[in-house]
């Protein structure tokens, strides 16, 4: 039920786009069609998913103030947390490297579908955004963070493919001139932004 | 010394602020503006712009970090080996941000926290890796750190009107500064709380609450590019 929960809350209330306007240049970038919003979507909700808990791991075990006390007695007062932006973005580089590797091995043809959107995310600010909430809100247990990070992940998904439809659909209206592309994608964001706001405050 | 004997025998050198270089920090605010035109940077640009502080604050960071990263890449320009330079480039970026990190914590805690992850997110800032990629890797470190600057103002520029917008429409201030009057329960600068209203609250002003929402600040920024394409219509999208 606590997994259900947090999942709900961060695919709605706490969206990485409407609320956060996390990874917003690659959302875009990449929204031109739904063909490729759909194959970036998929690509975060992985990457999300993996790196998240790993990072979770890192956090507990390596970086907040006494974590390593299993080491030893002598290192129970050490805190590397200052070092966490390096550690998480090192993390997430190379897990998104070793994850493209994996994918290019065993499964060809979601590789080929993901194409060149596995290494663009490394420089995504929402995963970088989900490690970093994932340290601010400190999660109970590894499962806790990882439904945080598909959450998030999906949550992600969902606005890039909303955005990416209602474009594909604008092209065939006659916006003012000076609004067209980029202009009238930044406004139909903020008031999809609104329609999210609706779930704010909801607990489950 | 004998450094800088060297550098005037090799060549009468292109004037510090010769017309390239002065372009290099003009275009970015307009014409090649970080946030209306390159479409970078918008993620942390937007979170932060409800108070013209944070606004400003996060810009001397960012200015900072896309000035010092662009320098530091320029120079290792012919030293990283293509294949692994995104990599190169995220560690010498986030070693720069985890020092504008420490920096605001040790003295403007308060802001510092505002900011929350923002701040961090700074490494994945596009227009740091964008004009790294860009820019940095082709160029000698002294046009690099111009562009480095240029791209903070730019995106200066843009963080700093929607902020100053977002703040008087949504909460009456401006740098924290009331600008019409105090409302009941409002902390006074003796310290005390307001008991009655004043000024335009008085006459029954209502600040816009809806300015201080997220969404608010993407729908200010089509605003802004609207305004811009309307006057510079080269930038006008087919």
């Amino acid at each position: 039920m606590e997994y259900i929960n947090i999942i709900v809350k961060a695919i709605f209330i706490e969206n990485m786009i409407f609320a956060y306007f996390l990874g917003m240049c690659s959302y875009l970038a990449v929204s031109k069609t739904v063909k490729t919003g759909v194959g970036l979507g998929a690509a975060v909700i992985f990457v999300l998913g993996i790196t998240v808990p790993v990072n979770y791991l890192l956090e507990n075990y390596v970086l907040k103030e006494g974590a390593l006390s299993w080491l030893g007695p002598q290192f129970a007062e050490m805190d590397l947390s200052f070092l966490s932006f390096i550690m998480f973005i090192a993390i997430i580089a190379s897990m998104v490297q070793l994850v493209e590797m994996a994918v290019e091995k065993f499964a060809p043809a979601l590789y080929s579908s993901l194409g060149i959107f596995l290494p663009l995310i490394a420089v995504n600010c929402s995963i970088l955004g989900g490690a970093l909430f994932m340290q601010e809100r400190q999660y109970a247990n590894i499962g806790e963070a990882t439904a945080f990070g598909i959450g998030s992940g999906i949550g992600w998904f969902l606005a890039i493919v909303a955005i990416a439809a209602i474009r594909e659909k604008i092209r065939y209206s006659s916006v003012p001139a000076p609004l067209r592309g980029l202009g009238i994608t930044f406004i139909i964001t903020g008031l999809m932004g609104i329609a999210f706001m609706s779930f704010m405050g909801i607990e489950l | 010394m004998s450094e800088v004997a060297v550098e005037k025998v090799k060549k009468p050198s292109e004037p510090l602020f010769s017309k390239k270089n002065k372009a290099l920090i003009s275009n970015p605010l307009d014409d090649d503006n970080p946030i209306t035109v390159q479409v970078l940077g918008i993620c942390s640009a937007l979170a932060i712009t409800v108070q013209v502080k944070q606004a400003f604050v996060m810009t001397l960071s960012v200015m900072f970090v896309a000035a010092a990263g662009n320098v530091i890449v320029s120079l290792m320009r012919n030293m990283i080996p293509n294949r692994i330079r995104i990599i190169v480039q995220l560690v010498i970026v986030a070693a720069l941000v985890i020092l504008v990190d420490q920096v605001l914590k040790a003295f403007v805690y308060d802001i510092s926290k505002a900011l929350s992850v923002f701040v961090g997110l700074i490494i994945t800032n596009c227009i740091i890796m964008g004009r790294l990629e860009a820019f940095a890797l082709g160029n000698k470190p002294w046009p690099a750190f111009l562009d480095g600057i240029g791209n903070g103002l730019g995106y200066g520029v843009i963080l700093i009107l929607v902020s100053v917008f977002r703040e008087i429409l949504g909460s009456g201030k401006i740098w924290g500064f009331p600008l019409f009057g105090h409302k009941v329960g409002a902390l006074l600068s003796d310290g005390t709380l307001a008991t009655e209203a004043s000024g335009l609250y008085a006459l029954g002003y209502v600040d816009n609450g809806l300015m201080i929402l997220p969404p608010m600040a993407l729908i200010t920024v089509g605003a802004i590019i609207w305004v811009q394409r309307a006057r510079n219509t080269k930038l006008i999208e087919a």
